[in-house]
């Protein structure tokens, strides 16, 4: 076959069109917006780009910091979870019989047909002071209930006078949830098709060799499935770092993250060029983060050669 | 929103009934035999951008039946939403719904057009009281639609006396833990404002700053500061005592008899909502017909007792339901809206700063 070097017109009738969507959609839009994160508000809708640096300033302010630190707090937490809960997920679908296989990697993908919104909000119903996680507890208290009163406890109340319902919405915890259930297949996918490409040898090799499951795991899985778990990490803390519906919907009083505090700005604030300048920090906080997995994948590569 | 009910039963409520409207229009087409009463040179299309479940059952249908104007519904959630949808430029709506203090920013942004009140003649039906409010003196960019209060909804088992005071909400740990405020920056604070004998429209750093001190400090005792469904937290037993907008409540109110609803005694927020024509609307001509329509005593009265706000439209309040009429809920005893403020639109200046004010209130 020949080479596309060979064949230019067709070169460029494959390349202009991805270059065209991606001026017209990407860069243009994100060009406006970071000239806006350099302006200043001239009266209700204008924007005046005079290469102020007032925005960014303003973004310093501890308060802004503050928030900044909390969105990476909740990411990492809800990457920590997701790694956490992943991994013998992945595992258990990579080892499954192959027929049980597509059937495990469809329930992990299933959620994805399903729009986030609505998610969110069936997440509520399950949650919620009268939804079904508190029924159930109040089904088990009754019952447990009624067996004291049958061993003749009945009397004493050892569980309360009445049920209380847990309060599980509309704090940390409930966003966390929330975070760590959208964002579990983000996980779970590259891991397993790390794992999935892992060459069975070495396992049988360390089990021959003397090792336990956990020493395998530790020296051999995991060294492994590196590659894997990086981008795992990548793709679950990126969005996770911007989510903006979650803490909305499930969030407490102090749930706020970032995206909230820039979405507000585009709409209720009006304040574009402060919202600009937030959306850009958030977005340089990515970059540093790819940047610094790209350095250690590299270093990684260059140390496995010398070694 | 004020009217979107965000809840799960609210967004099919929604979509059904936004639906049922656009099936109805698409069954019209066929059956009306399109008289027009619309101008020569305009083609007979009306493009509005409303509320969620702000609108009569049968009201678009009717209108196409009456002039042959086929009417075009885009929902928006907020003022926000609405405001910064136009404010690039006006994609093509001839008919908005902003609130008070909004319009008065959009008349400060040049973003209306003006009223020709000769074309709208069922103006003469409205009560003389709204005809010249200070967010739009003399009315020559909007024409009222409908109007309410902001005030305290709750769960009528769970209070021992009504709470009829913002220092129940913000100022008291007797619902401790079962409080929810809005989240809405502007109405927050100043209804916060309002409990500490400050106006609405007070722009002091000190008003704004005791309010916020005040908010902060109640903080552990409130549940959430919910996205305008407070209604679906307050009926799903989520919270006992909300804020909320008035509609929101007499909603719950028919359908739950241990819902109550009422206007603090410092004074609630009055708030108005006004049908106006955006700069560049591509059908003015259709936009005064429906207005005026809108205003057909008609029309206005089972459009109000379907939605279930109050009326500016005297002949209409004065013609409805008596179950309407005297729901405490949609029109509050005159006497609790002695206090009340309605909002204006302060500067952008003001809006920067309440909207840092909230952030601290929420980071804290």
């Amino acid at each position: 076959m020949d080479s596309w070097r060979q064949h230019r017109s067709a070169f460029w009738a494959a390349f202009t069109a991805p270059t065209f969507w991606l001026v017209v959609f990407f860069l243009i839009p994100l060009s406006l917006l970071w000239l806006f994160s350099f302006g200043e508000k001239e009266g209700i809708t204008g924007i005046n780009i005079t290469w102020t640096l007032k925005q960014y300033a303003r973004a310093l302010d501890p308060l802004y910091l503050g928030i900044f630190a909390k969105s990476l707090w909740m990411a990492f937490l809800t990457t920590l979870i997701c790694l956490i809960i992943a991994f013998p997920v992945a595992i258990a679908i990579v080892f499954a019989p192959p027929k049980a296989r597509l059937w495990l990697l469809l329930l992990i993908i299933l959620p994805f047909w399903t729009n986030l919104l609505i998610r969110t909000y069936a997440l509520i119903a399950v949650l919620r002071t009268r939804g079904q996680v508190n029924f159930g507890l109040e089904w088990m208290w009754e019952h447990a209930n009624s067996f004291l009163t049958l061993v003749g406890l009945g009397s004493y109340n050892l569980l309360g006078a009445d049920f209380e319902p847990l309060g599980m919405l509309y704090n940390n915890s409930a966003v966390l949830i929330g975070l760590v259930y959208v964002h579990l297949p983000f996980m779970v996918l590259p891991l397993y098709a790390a794992l999935d490409r892992l060459d069975r040898s070495y396992m049988e090799a360390s089990f021959d060799l003397g090792a336990g499951h956990i020493r395998t795991f530790r020296s051999i899985i995991i060294p492994l499935a590196l590659p894997g778990i990086a981008s795992g990490i990548v793709i679950t803390f990126i969005p996770a770092m911007g989510s903006y519906l979650t803490p909305d919907l499930l969030g407490g009083t102090d749930s706020q993250m970032i995206a909230n505090v820039i979405e507000r700005q585009f709409k209720s604030a009006n304040d574009w060029p402060f919202g600009a300048a937030l959306s850009f920090i958030l977005m340089y906080v990515t970059f540093f983060g790819l940047a610094l997995r790209a350095v250690l994948s590299k270093r990684e590569k260059m140390g496995g050669k010398a070694a | 929103m004020r009217k979107s009910k965000r809840g799960m039963g609210g967004l099919l409520d929604a979509l059904s009934r936004r639906q049922f409207v656009q099936g109805a229009a698409a069954v019209g087409i066929s059956v009306t035999a399109m008289p027009s009463f619309a101008s020569a040179d305009e083609e007979a299309k009306l493009n509005l951008y409303n509320w969620d479940t702000y609108i009569g059952e049968t009201t678009l249908e009717d209108f196409k039946a009456a002039t042959g104007i086929e009417v075009k519904m885009d929902l928006f959630a907020d003022n926000d939403e609405l405001f910064a949808k136009l404010r690039a430029g006006n994609p093509g709506y001839d008919i908005i719904v902003p609130s008070n203090d909004y319009v008065a920013r959009m008349i400060a942004a040049d973003m209306l057009e003006e009223i020709d009140h000769s074309k709208v003649p069922n103006i003469k039906n409205l009560y003389p009281r709204f005809m010249n409010p200070a967010f739009d003196p003399e009315r020559k960019f909007s024409l009222p639609y409908m109007w309410g209060t902001i005030g305290i909804g709750y769960r009528k088992s769970k209070v021992k006396e009504v709470p009829n005071s913002w220092g129940a909400l913000y100022d008291s740990d007797v619902y401790s833990g079962k409080i929810a405020l809005m989240s809405e920056c502007s109405t927050l604070l100043q209804m916060g404002m309002k409990y500490l004998g400050y106006s609405v429209n007070d722009t002091s750093d000190e008003a704004l700053e005791a309010a916020t001190a005040l908010i902060i400090k109640q903080k552990p005792h409130i549940k959430s500061f919910h996205d305008d469904n407070g209604q679906d937290l307050l009926a799903s037993g989520e919270v006992d005592v909300v804020m909320e907008w008035n509609g929101d409540i007499a909603q719950l109110m028919s359908e739950d008899d241990d819902i109550g609803y009422v206007v603090p005694k410092e004074g609630g927020l009055i708030w108005e909502d006004t049908l106006a024509i955006p700069k560049g609307a591509p059908h003015p001509e259709n936009a005064h017909a429906f207005i005026n329509f809108i205003h057909d005593p008609k029309v206005n009265v089972p459009l109000a007792e379907f939605i279930e706000y109050a009326t500016p439209n005297k002949v209409a309040a004065e013609t409805a339901d008596e179950a309407y009429r005297t729901n405490p809920a949609i029109f509050p005893p005159e006497a609790d809206l002695a206090n009340a403020e309605a909002a204006n639109y302060l500067g952008e200046e003001d809006i920067a700063k309440k909207d840092e004010a909230c952030t601290r209130i929420f980071a804290a």
